[in-house]
């Protein structure tokens, strides 16, 4: 057991290291339209220097980096204060799908443009009856020629309302309930039927919108996988939401060290040693556990219901880390910009990607193997 | 970097798993909590067949010249199975005191145990009646008993008694190896309360169902698998790394760990687990007990921010 890191990565992290300590900009936040568009151009900039998706294969922009690399390089972005990515649900949650269930086609045409910025995609899941319970999902699609025509409402997708293209499950056999009956779809966020609103956030910015769908055509070249086969492909995406790929280690290691810092600079107040003690533990805990993780994927190893425990813990982690700092802030925190806007963000963690309760039955059931609830 | 156990050392936990599943421990660790140690010395002797006290002793002095990774999977194992004995003071600590040298031999081959003494952090040293080697840590030195008056414990396998010792202590390679054994203990003793809660969950029904298919119990115990799966890697890669800061920073987290599976175990097995003959109850005041032991959380937290 060792935590060596080889040559060939120290290299390129020390590359990594230098270019951000050169070119990490100050954004406003993404989820204005101006904020948005400057966030497209850091993409596109990180882009040109291959660090956009250093672990995707050099044809799709990527420099086929090692896992071990890819979670040095977030450790490096975030502890150079570097900004959250726009195209995130594209690049770790699409992406990986495309590169399980897609086409060579579907990878050509869409990867490369997701890797640049140019192309954002919005995750369009959740729909007004259908927040937990995904299975539950009513909009549809319907076969046409070349291709399906979907209709139906999403809704609290994320950036949509500034984003090129979305995906999500349409129910594609009506005599189907549940999770069978289902296809994957992206389709065009601009395309004729499709109305997106935008909904403001608890900060006010229109993080969130709702989709509405008309009879909106997508081609047959547009569906990921079988039709039908719609809550296999999901749970892929899923996955990804929860586990390794979304939020990396480096974020809460650099921000808890930033709350270090923060607490040392107010002249270590004693009624919160302990908090800032413990969000540290908790993120070196995660780091070192994301390396085990990465260790075990490198074996040959899966990444099973334990993506829920990575899920459960940091989104508790973020939002302890979070708070302590407020605290420690005191009146200031109210107009401390940083740490309220990863405050603003930590809330909605034990929410979105499967809320906690949701994580807790899957760790309980799938993990340690209790009973299954009964459902009707 | 491969940040996962070797074969060899998942080999060595499932021979110790096994050995002591056979061994009656539960039944050893009642009788040493009232001083009949014959069953306990028995069972010990067999962890030194297995290369327990030996691992961190060089091969020159008849130990086996292991590394702290290997030490953090026995002690998981001996927390699982609460294992009574000063295993911490002989397998971790004394190793590392160049005072005790001339016993390393006899530590190793299981025939000599040794004790240590350590205020404030460790300021009763534990079964100092059986002990051959009582380790003064501040001091760096060989001590001595004096009484023979045990000192009852929160945890009634802990026999505790009094050594005269001055020299306070707050760090050094040799606590900092006992303080790593703590922790590995308690993430042990943490993963039985689990999996005994789990177990209990699947076969008890109340109300026509299996309590385990009630949301309660489970959240309860998904939160319990979900400390226990972070704090092994803190273990192991403190470890690793043997830096005091993450030395630490596992000591807490264990701790915490283990404490929040033992009241969760408590309430899944409801009063039965309030019993003595319960094996639970030998988990629950351990972990209690060394929670505050080798350190306490303020101690660890101090050292965690410390510069
Ligand atoms: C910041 C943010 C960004 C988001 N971005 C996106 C996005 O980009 N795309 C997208 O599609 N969605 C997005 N979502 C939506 C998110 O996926 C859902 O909010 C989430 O799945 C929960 O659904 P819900 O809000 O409808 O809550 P509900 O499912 O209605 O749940 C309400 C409460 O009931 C509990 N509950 C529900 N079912 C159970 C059960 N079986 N057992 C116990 N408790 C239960 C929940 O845990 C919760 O506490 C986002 C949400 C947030 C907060």
């Amino acid at each position: 057991m060792d935590l060596d890191i080889d040559a060939e990565s120290v290299a390129f992290r020390d590359e990594v290291r230098e270019w951000l300590a050169a070119h990490v900009p100050t954004l406003p936040s993404m989820d204005t339209a101006e904020g948005f568009a400057a966030h497209r151009e850091w993409e596109a900039q990180l882009a040109d220097a291959r660090l956009s998706v250093v672990s995707w294969p050099r044809e799709y922009g990527g420099r086929d980096a090692s896992l071990l690399q890819w979670v040095l390089f977030e450790e490096e972005y975030y502890a150079a204060g570097a900004p959250g990515r726009v195209s995130q649900n594209g690049i770790f949650m699409l992406g990986p799908t495309l590169f399980a269930h897609g086409t060579a086609e579907q990878r050509d045409r869409i990867l490369p443009a997701m890797a640049r910025g140019e192309q954002v995609w919005a995750q369009a899941w959740s729909e007004p009856e259908a927040g937990s319970d995904i299975a539950a999902l009513r909009s549809s699609a319907v076969r046409t020629e070349g291709g399906w025509l979907l209709s139906g409402q999403k809704t609290w997708s994320s950036r949509a309302a500034f984003a090129d293209r979305a995906f999500g499950l349409f129910r594609t056999d009506p005599g189907e309930r549940r999770h069978r009956g289902l296809t994957y779809f992206m389709f065009d966020l601009r395309a004729e039927g499709v109305t997106v609103r935008p909904i403001p956030q608890l900060d006010g910015e229109p993080g969130f919108a709702e989709i509405f769908l008309d009879q909106v055509f997508v081609p047959d070249a547009d569906v990921i996988g079988e039709p039908g086969q719609g809550w296999r492909v999901a749970m892929t995406t899923a996955n990804n939401e929860r586990g390794l790929s979304l939020r990396s280690p480096g974020r809460f290691l650099a921000a808890a060290n930033r709350l270090v810092d923060l607490w040392r600079s107010t002249g270590e107040p004693a009624a919160s040693r302990d908090r800032v003690a413990d969000a540290w533990i908790g993120a070196r805990a995660y780091q070192l556990y994301t390396f085990g993780t990465v260790s075990r994927l490198a074996e040959g190893g899966q990444l099973g219901p334990e993506s829920s425990v990575n899920k459960l813990f940091w989104s508790h982690l973020d939002l302890g880390l979070h708070d302590t700092a407020l605290d420690i802030l005191g009146p200031a925190a109210e107009t401390d910009r940083a740490w309220v806007e990863g405050y603003l963000f930590s809330l909605a963690g034990p929410i979105y990607g499967g809320t906690d309760q949701i994580q807790r039955n899957t760790i309980a059931e799938r993990l340690l193997g209790l009973p299954k609830e009964a459902r009707r | 970097m491969r940040f996962a156990l070797s074969p060899e050392q998942r080999d060595f936990a499932t021979s110790l798993h096994d050995y002591l599943t056979g061994a009656d421990t539960p039944g050893a660790t009642r009788s040493w909590a009232q001083g009949r140690h014959e069953p306990g010395r028995k069972l010990l002797r067999g962890l030194a067949e297995l290369g327990v006290p030996a691992l961190l002793i060089d091969e020159a002095h008849g130990g086996l010249g292991a590394d702290p990774v290997d030490l953090v999977v026995a002690f998981e194992a001996l927390g699982y199975h609460a294992v009574p004995g000063p295993l911490v003071e002989t397998a971790a600590v004394a190793p590392a005191v160049p005072a005790a040298q001339a016993w390393w031999p006899a530590l190793a081959s299981g025939e000599a145990l040794a004790t240590v003494v350590a205020p404030p952090h460790v300021p009763l040293a534990l079964d100092a009646d059986i002990a051959q080697v009582v380790v003064d840590l501040g001091a760096g030195t060989l001590g001595e008993t004096t009484g023979t008056e045990v000192v009852g414990s929160l945890d009634p396998t802990r026999r505790l008694f009094r050594v005269p010792s001055a020299t306070p202590l707050t760090g050094g390679r040799a606590f900092d190896l006992g303080v790593l054994a703590v922790a590995a203990q308690l993430l042990g003793a943490g993963q039985w309360l689990l999996d005994a809660s789990v177990a209990y969950a699947k076969q008890r029904s109340q109300y026509g169902r299996l309590i385990g298919e009630y949301q309660a119990i489970k959240h309860l115990l998904a939160d319990v698998a979900t400390h226990l799966e972070l704090t092994r890697p803190l273990v192991h890669g403190a470890a690793v790394t043997a830096s005091p800061q993450d030395i630490s920073a596992a000591k807490v987290k264990a701790g915490d760990a283990a404490y929040l599976a033992a009241r969760t175990a408590l309430q899944v097995h409801g009063a039965i687990g309030y019993t003595a003959e319960h094996d639970l109850g030998l988990r629950l005041t351990k972990v209690r007990a060394l929670t505050g032991a080798w350190g306490d959380g303020r101690f660890h937290r101090e050292r965690v921010l410390a510069r």
